[in-house]
């Protein structure tokens, strides 16, 4: 059963056509891989399905439900969580308040002013919060300011703020772009555990096709905002049109 | 104790110790020697040190923690003093219910101003902000003259109705008959220390608002505060609206702000327009970076630090200089007066500028940092002497076997 469902999408920037007609369906509890070179509109389609920006034709459907004119924070509490291409973590709090907020968020639902009960009395979320960072094996920085971390323990933390939340959908903008190989294999393990633990489905969008490769079980190939193609890693891999959109005309010289 | 964190109630214990001896501290020179007029123990600027206190403290609950800068917060100030004014006009000079509408109505005032210059964030936020402060005051100066009597301001006349007014109470705001003007002082050697009943009227409104400070900061509220103000994006990706959050901020500094000047007409009771105008905003802003913005004691600290500048260098005159080198021969006398005096009297901006210059480029934590600074300093050469003292010690018991 499909999670996701994109439907006829068209965004236009100006007199650049960024999609037209997307269609895209994401299967529950699978992991979907969106690739395609630079340009083919792929962060457009992601903005497009977590309300940060509006398509102008088509429709989004998540789980029977239209996220089109939602705000972002109201699609996250559909249940899509997102992580970024750069971390986006709250620096200048501890590696413990980050992982906090989306306990109490998550607890809360919305906004409550709590302004006179404790952050240390809220034992509870605390515990839940302890226990997602020793997970990620982050523990014994929980009292450090999160902008002081490598780039790869900001992407973890980020990743593990994402699931305090128990999205039914996690969506990946290039988790691992700019990483170092030894982090990039970090991250594709911490995906592959979130995966068999989980009820979850992850959409990715990423350049590296290492990482395709070891994670996704459909891939879909965008190319100038359109779907070229969408099939299984091994298919797409032998594929003329998806050699021909990567490649180009070098193809022949080589 | 309290609820708070054990470094928290120690701050809080400090706060209570400076305001309640306030008059003691700020006044450590004999009443008449030639220092006398650096003493800032009086009640008029002792009650300015802490009703600026509770503005700066308000204020920044709004910038400190979600960084949204506003250039407006006098307007509700001035909304404060405008409210309390007419309490006393038409009630009675019972200090009670001016103040409770003095809150009640900038909290109000704050709520419309700040949701809808919330709409924006950064630059834009602060120009609506600036922008709303001053329709407040053209409003109040001009148009709304029958509410705030335009250019003159607010005072209190005898054929005003004061309907709760008794005959025998005092015809200056009190508390149950404690007239805020009345004071008490004390002869103590050479010095002279005066106790107000409006300055510690005041005073317990500081250690109040300070202790609620404390409470925000360390609450889950105050957590997603920060959490604004370090990255917005994040808080719209984790399922929470920023908008009722740094509305709730705004309005919390805006009724802190109305406390102030519901305090201030207390004091002195009248109000008028000037008390709203932008200058009186930028100097909020001022003194919560001059203290430190985002730290418990700072903004405290540096609305004490601007109002003494403000009284105190005011007054040092040219026939005071003149007195303080009269000891020179005449030339360097007049020269040095010459050189020091565009910086004192009507000069003192000159000096907080200065000052304020100095603190942003070497201490941008304001004097909190310059504080902590200090006190690893010392903290490390307590240390060393320790450990000197320590082998000494030793060297002591070697020598005695």
């Amino acid at each position: 059963m499909a999670i996701l469902e994109v439907k006829n999408v068209g965004k236009r920037f100006g007199g650049l056509q960024a999609l037209s007609d997307v269609n895209l369906s994401v299967a529950e509890n699978s992991v979907h891989a969106i690739i395609g070179p630079n340009g083919a509109g792929k962060s457009t389609l992601l903005n497009c399905l977590v309300g940060k920006l509006i398509p102008d034709t088509g429709s989004v459907m998540f789980d029977g439900q239209s996220v089109l004119g939602r705000k972002p924070y109201e699609i996250n509490q559909m249940g899509i969580s997102r992580v970024f291409q750069t971390p986006e973590i709250f620096g200048d709090l501890t590696v413990m308040e980050n992982m906090l907020i989306p306990c109490l968020a998550k607890r809360d639902g919305a906004f409550q002013l709590n302004g006179w009960s404790r952050v240390v009395g809220q034992r509870d979320m605390i515990d839940k919060a302890e226990e997602m960072l020793r997970d990620m094996r982050m523990i014994d920085k929980r009292h450090m300011p999160a902008a002081s971390m490598s780039r790869g323990d900001k992407r973890r933390l980020e990743i593990a703020m994402c699931l305090a939340q128990d999205p039914r959908l996690l969506l990946l903008d290039e988790p691992t772009a700019g990483m170092a190989r030894a982090d990039t294999n970090n991250t594709i393990d911490l995906l592959k555990q979130i995966k068999d633990e989980r009820d979850i489905t992850i959409a990715i969008i990423e350049h590296d096709m290492h990482v395709v490769f070891s994670l996704a079980e459909r891939i879909t190939v965008l190319a100038q905002g359109t779907p070229l193609v969408e099939d299984t890693p091994d298919r797409i891999k032998g594929h003329p049109k998806v050699r021909e959109a990567y490649l180009g005309e070098s193809q022949d010289a080589a | 104790m309290f609820g708070l964190e054990k470094r928290d109630t120690l701050l809080l214990g400090v706060v209570i110790v400076l305001t309640l001896f306030a008059p003691f501290i700020l006044n450590p020179f004999p009443a008449d020697s030639g220092l006398a007029q650096f003493n800032a123990g009086y009640p008029d600027l002792m009650q300015r040190f802490v009703i600026f206190g509770i503005f700066a403290i308000g204020f920044n609950i709004l910038f400190g923690l979600t960084g949204y800068l506003s250039f407006g917060h006098a307007a509700f100030l001035g909304v404060g003093s405008y409210s309390a004014v007419w309490m006393f006009k038409l009630l009675s000079y019972n200090v009670v219910p001016a103040l409770v509408l003095a809150v009640i109505m900038a909290g109000l005032f704050s709520a419309l101003i700040g949701y809808i210059s919330l709409r924006r964030s950064g630059i834009y936020f602060s120009i609506l902000t600036l922008a709303f402060a001053q329709m407040s005051f053209n409003l109040a100066y001009s148009v709304l003259t029958p509410i705030t009597n335009g250019e003159t301001g607010l005072q209190i006349y005898t054929s005003d109705p004061q309907y709760l007014q008794s005959v025998d109470a005092p015809s200056f705001p009190n508390l149950f008959g404690a007239a805020m003007n009345s004071s008490t002082t004390l002869f103590f050697g050479g010095w002279t220390f005066t106790f107000s009943v409006g300055y510690y009227f005041c005073a317990v409104f500081l250690i109040l608002a300070f202790y609620l400070a404390i409470r925000i900061f360390r609450s889950p509220f105050g957590m997603m505060l920060r959490a604004v103000k370090s990255n917005q994006q994040r808080m719209n990706y984790t399922g929470l609206n920023t908008r009722p959050y740094t509305l709730a901020a705004f309005v919390i500094s805006g009724m802190y702000a109305g406390l102030a000047g519901g305090l201030l007409a207390a004091m002195d009771p009248l109000a008028g327009a000037e008390r709203m105008q932008w200058t009186a905003s930028g100097e909020v802003v001022l003194m919560t970076i001059l203290g430190g913005a985002g730290t418990l004691i700072g903004p405290v600290l540096g609305a004490g630090f601007i109002k003494y500048f403000e009284n105190i260098f005011a007054k040092i005159n040219d026939n005071v200089l003149h007195g303080w080198f009269a000891f020179m021969p005449d030339g360097i006398e007049d020269a040095m007066v010459a050189i020091i005096h565009p910086f004192v009297g009507k000069g003192w901006h000159l000096t907080l500028g200065l000052l304020f210059m100095l603190v942003v480029i070497f201490l941008p934590g304001g004097l909190v940092e310059g504080g902590q600074r200090l006190g690893r300093v010392f903290r490390r050469r307590d240390k060393n002497a320790g450990s000197v003292e320590a082998d000494a010690a030793q060297q002591r018991s070697e020598a005695a076997e």
